[in-house]
């Protein structure tokens, strides 16, 4: 019926008695009965004035209001106003216009093409969106001479897939294969969709082989977002495992110390971003809150340095040179950590929040979206990476460690203090898993039992890059990352995990000592 | 022959002897008349559920035995020998299953109800033959033992040691975990296989099963700890010590320690299967947490509890870690995670004997200490 209505009203638009009209056609709503209300609505709409939108919304909602010489009247929070003329006016008299579901339902599809013909941009460009998203034949012409009318390039380039979409149903070939040269462009799976009807059995030849074409393009296009897509989830979830084994490439790396406790010790630097956040939350205004993030990581650092450092002093130095019973004892401290969390905190998961600058996204083209946690863990995890290295390579500190890896007698006799250099290592490869850990708690659960998912992985990372090798971690982890999220389409999340687990294992085989070994006669001691 | 027995006797002295004696007494006699024949209202009557909970330390002291074999004396830690136990589990299991029959929930007598549940029209493969119960009790030994070989194989021929071998054979079990977690590996995904109504035709429910199983656990303990002894005594025994103290050495020497380590580690996974296979009819279910490398790794923590290198020790460390679990998690859950890390620490730190060597430590100082105050009594005489 609206498209007979629009279709008969389409002269009218441009007749100069348009003012009047739309006047009318407000007064026109307050009818008896609901059909002809729902007949002065598709007046109103066919008119395409953007004025009408705010009157069927106000309509819908039951906020429209006659007075007794006819007046419609919008109420907006306690006031009213002329729904023609926009004008503030005193209503004693008004009474509501009643609507029924399916007047409601009508009103609200007008006052969604209306939103084409919006001044306001943002509206429009919702409107644009949603036509595209369900096509409307009936609105067609709408959606034709807000395209004419559009000044904005991304709502006219909505508002052009949206006619061509229309077209793709019209009964001229040409328009059809117009319609398709219009949406080949796209990288929509929805559009693979709507294309795909035609590519399958149009009755046109030539607009059959256009369709197939364009489908067949388009499926290129969708594999390789599907490609970008595997690769960006593959570097982040890459930059994970660097970050749960960068520590890791310090105690077993460095210090050869296999620490079972790692996975906890990234475990507490979680917890500590939650006290953090948690202490913020009570003691800052709220607008300071997407700070504590900034403040975890260092308060983070420090609380697993100190564990790190007092572990070391109490039960692994007497375990130097004893790798298995390190590897037992660390692995009893892992359990006692867990169990103290637990007693602490609760068995359950606690909610960290993600600060307001790290929700929300990039979106690049159709379906491929760079999520901010993600961006800036990846960028957090590299800053450091390079951090760690240039602490061993420039600082003083850094001198001393090598010093005492490589030859601890003589570093002893030069006067450099191995102990304190040992706990301070230890402290070092503890404290960057706790700030792994404040990265972690922004993409995953915080649990007491967080490290237990790491450790067999960041250990494969370890061993697969090089035991004592900052860049065989870095190159390990991101391999990692990346073949595992390439397996996973073909072979499943688990099958793939499976498989790289397999590969790991067969690898050691070739090069039991990582892509990147140390070489060299103390390696082998 | 004769020699054969003659060499078995040997392999242990007469203190060894007396305490087997005494172990086949406790469990072979006491512990059945104790439950059967004395009467229920009686203060020295064992409950069924007490048989049936020795009968699980009976093989979680086997395994422990497996993983002392391989560690204590030939100085690989296996941090999977938790597969290996849960892979002859496994096997015990899908004959259970097949031995169902039609009496699942879906009646089925073809399918094991996990697989009516997933719509599966036909057995894989791989249960084929799991329906006779000699085919489950060779695969117990077998699959481990192939398993073992084939990873004891790759691993040790590239000379993989140490630490680096604990770290892949855990990622070869928390593999295994994930693996066996899917549901199209048919093994009944996250629940397991369970449900069991008999094993050899025998009821599982009825409390005399249950105390068949737990004598065939104790005897195979028995007949597993000769066999260990038998090893640890001979030549080859000799030999895999002077692995696990020098390797490279023995090497120098002309033997090949891959060949020994490869002949350890699949003995002792081959063991871990049969204690496995063992203990899941009397627990009634196997799911794939038994192969998380948690499990594994407090294996390492029973025997070094009890003292490694020592046979006696990994079976004492067993029970003794086990029957403190059992008590612990029910008087009070919250401490028993800090007991078990305490333990690790303790151990490692304190005592690396375990605690037979406590029992030599102290008994050498009271020797020493008497052998001095009579050295003084005859000074002063």
């Amino acid at each position: 019926m609206l498209k007979l209505v629009l279709a008969l009203v389409a002269l009218l638009v441009c007749s100069p008695a348009y003012a009047d009209d739309f006047a009318g056609a407000v007064r026109a709503l307050n009818a008896d009965s609901f059909s002809d209300k729902l007949t002065a609505a598709d007046t109103l709409a066919a008119l395409g004035d953007g004025r009408a939108a705010a009157v069927f919304e106000a309509m819908a909602d039951g906020r429209l209001y006659a007075t007794a010489d006819g007046t419609i009247l919008i109420e907006q929070s306690g006031s009213y106003r002329d729904a023609v003329s926009g004008a503030t006016v005193a209503a004693s008299d008004a009474a509501a216009i009643t609507v029924n579901n399916r007047l409601r339902g009508a009103l609200r599809a007008a006052a969604g093409q209306l939103g084409l013909l919006n001044s306001d941009p943002v509206i429009r460009q919702q409107a644009a969106e949603s036509m595209l998203a369900t096509p409307n034949p009936d609105a067609a012409d709408t959606v034709r001479k807000a395209l004419a009318a559009e000044t904005v390039p991304a709502i006219k380039a909505l508002l052009s897939q949206a006619v061509a979409r229309l077209d793709l149903a019209d009964s001229d070939p040409a328009h059809r294969l117009s319609a398709i040269a219009q949406l080949a462009a796209s990288s929509d799976p929805q559009v693979r969709g709507l294309l795909q009807p035609l590519a399958d059995g149009d009755s046109d030849p030539q607009v059959k082989a256009a369709a197939q074409k364009a489908v067949s393009s388009i499926e290129n296009r969708l594999g390789l977002i599907g490609i970008g897509v595997n690769i960006f989830q593959g570097i982040s979830l890459g930059s994970v495992l660097l970050l749960a084994a960068i520590g890791l490439a310090v105690t077993f790396g460095v210090m050869g110390v296999i620490n079972m406790a790692h996975g906890e010790m990234i475990m507490l630097g979680a917890y500590s971003t939650f006290v953090v956040q948690e202490a913020v939350r009570a003691l800052l205004p709220p607008d300071y809150f997407g700070l504590y993030l900034v403040i975890a990581v260092p308060v983070a650092f420090v609380v697993t340095f100190a564990v790190g450092v007092l572990l070391e002093r109490t039960v692994i130095r007497f375990l130097y040179g004893r790798p298995l019973e390190t590897m037992l004892a660390t692995w009893g401290i892992s359990l006692m950590l867990q169990q103290l969390v637990r007693s602490l905190f609760g068995a359950s998961n606690r909610e960290v929040a993600n600060p307001a600058w790290m929700t929300g996204g990039i979106e690049l083209i159709g379906g491929f979206t760079l999520t901010y946690n993600r961006v800036v863990i990846i960028l957090f995890c590299l800053a450091v990476l390079l951090a760690l290295a240039a602490v061993l390579r420039w600082s003083r500190f850094g001198l001393f460690m090598r010093a005492v890896t490589q030859n601890r007698p003589m570093a002893s006799a030069m006067g450099i203090p191995t102990g304190r250099i040992d706990a301070a290592t230890f402290g070092l490869g503890s404290g960057i898993a706790g700030i792994a850990g404040v990265a972690l708690s922004q993409i995953g659960n915080v649990s007491p039992n967080l490290g237990q998912g790491y450790i067999v992985d960041s250990f494969m990372v370890v061993v697969f890059g090089g035991v004592g090798s900052l860049w065989g971690t870095l190159v390990g982890a991101l391999s990692l990352g990346l073949v595992n999220k390439l397996l996973e389409p073909y072979a499943g999340a688990m099958l793939g995990k499976i498989l790289v687990l397999v590969a790991i294992i067969l690898f050691i085989q070739k090069r039991p000592r990582g892509l990147f070994a140390l070489k060299g006669r103390s390696v082998e001691g | 022959m004769t020699s054969f027995s003659a060499r078995l006797l040997t392999c242990g002295n007469r203190r060894l002897w007396t305490g087997l004696a005494v172990g086949a007494l406790v469990f072979l006699v006491l512990v059945p008349v104790l439950n059967l024949a004395v009467p229920v209202d009686s203060a020295l009557h064992l409950p069924n559920y007490m048989v049936t909970l020795l009968g699980k330390y009976l093989c979680y002291a086997l395994l422990a035995l497996a993983m002392d074999l391989v560690w204590g004396y030939c100085g690989v830690l296996s941090l999977g020998h938790g597969a290996f136990f849960a892979l002859g589990g496994y096997a015990i299991g899908m004959y259970m299953m097949r031995a169902i029959g039609s009496r699942g929930v879906y009646g089925n007598a073809d399918l094991p109800d996990f697989m009516v549940f997933l719509n599966w029209q036909e057995l894989p493969w791989y249960w084929f033959g799991f329906s006779q119960p000699w085919f489950a009790l060779l695969m117990v030994v077998v699959i481990p033992g192939a398993l073992a070989f084939v990873f004891g194989w790759l691993a040790f021929r590239s000379r993989i040691t140490g630490v680096y071998l604990s770290i892949i054979t855990q990622a070869m079990t928390y593999a295994l975990m994930l693996a066996f977690f899917r549901n199209e590996m048919g093994f009944g995904g996250n629940n397991g296989l369970t449900d069991f109504k008999d094993i050899f035709g025998f009821d599982l429910a009825l409390p005399s099963t249950k105390m068949g199983l737990y004598l065939a656990s104790a005897v195979v303990l028995g007949l597993a700890f000769l066999l260990a002894r038998f090893i640890v005594t001979s030549k080859l025994g000799r030999v895999m010590m002077a692995v696990r103290d020098a390797e490279s050495r023995v090497r120098f020497l002309g033997y090949s320690p891959t060949a020994i380590k490869l002949f350890v580690f699949t003995l002792s996974a081959m063991l871990a299967g049969v204690a496995g296979a063992l203990y899941v009819p009397q627990v009634g279910i196997i799911n794939p947490s038994e192969f998380s490398p948690a499990n594994s790794i407090e294996i390492a923590i029973w025997v070094a509890v009890g003292g490694r290198g020592t046979l006696i020790g990994a079976i004492l460390g067993a029970f003794a870690v086990n029957g403190a679990k059992t008590w612990l998690t029910g008087a009070a859950p919250e401490l028993w995670l800090f007991l078990l890390g305490a333990l690790f620490i303790i151990v490692t730190l304190g005592m690396p004997k375990g605690l037979i060597g406590l029992w030599a430590q102290s008994k050498a100082r009271l020797f020493r200490r008497s052998a001095v105050t009579e050295e003084k009594e005859a000074r002063h005489a």
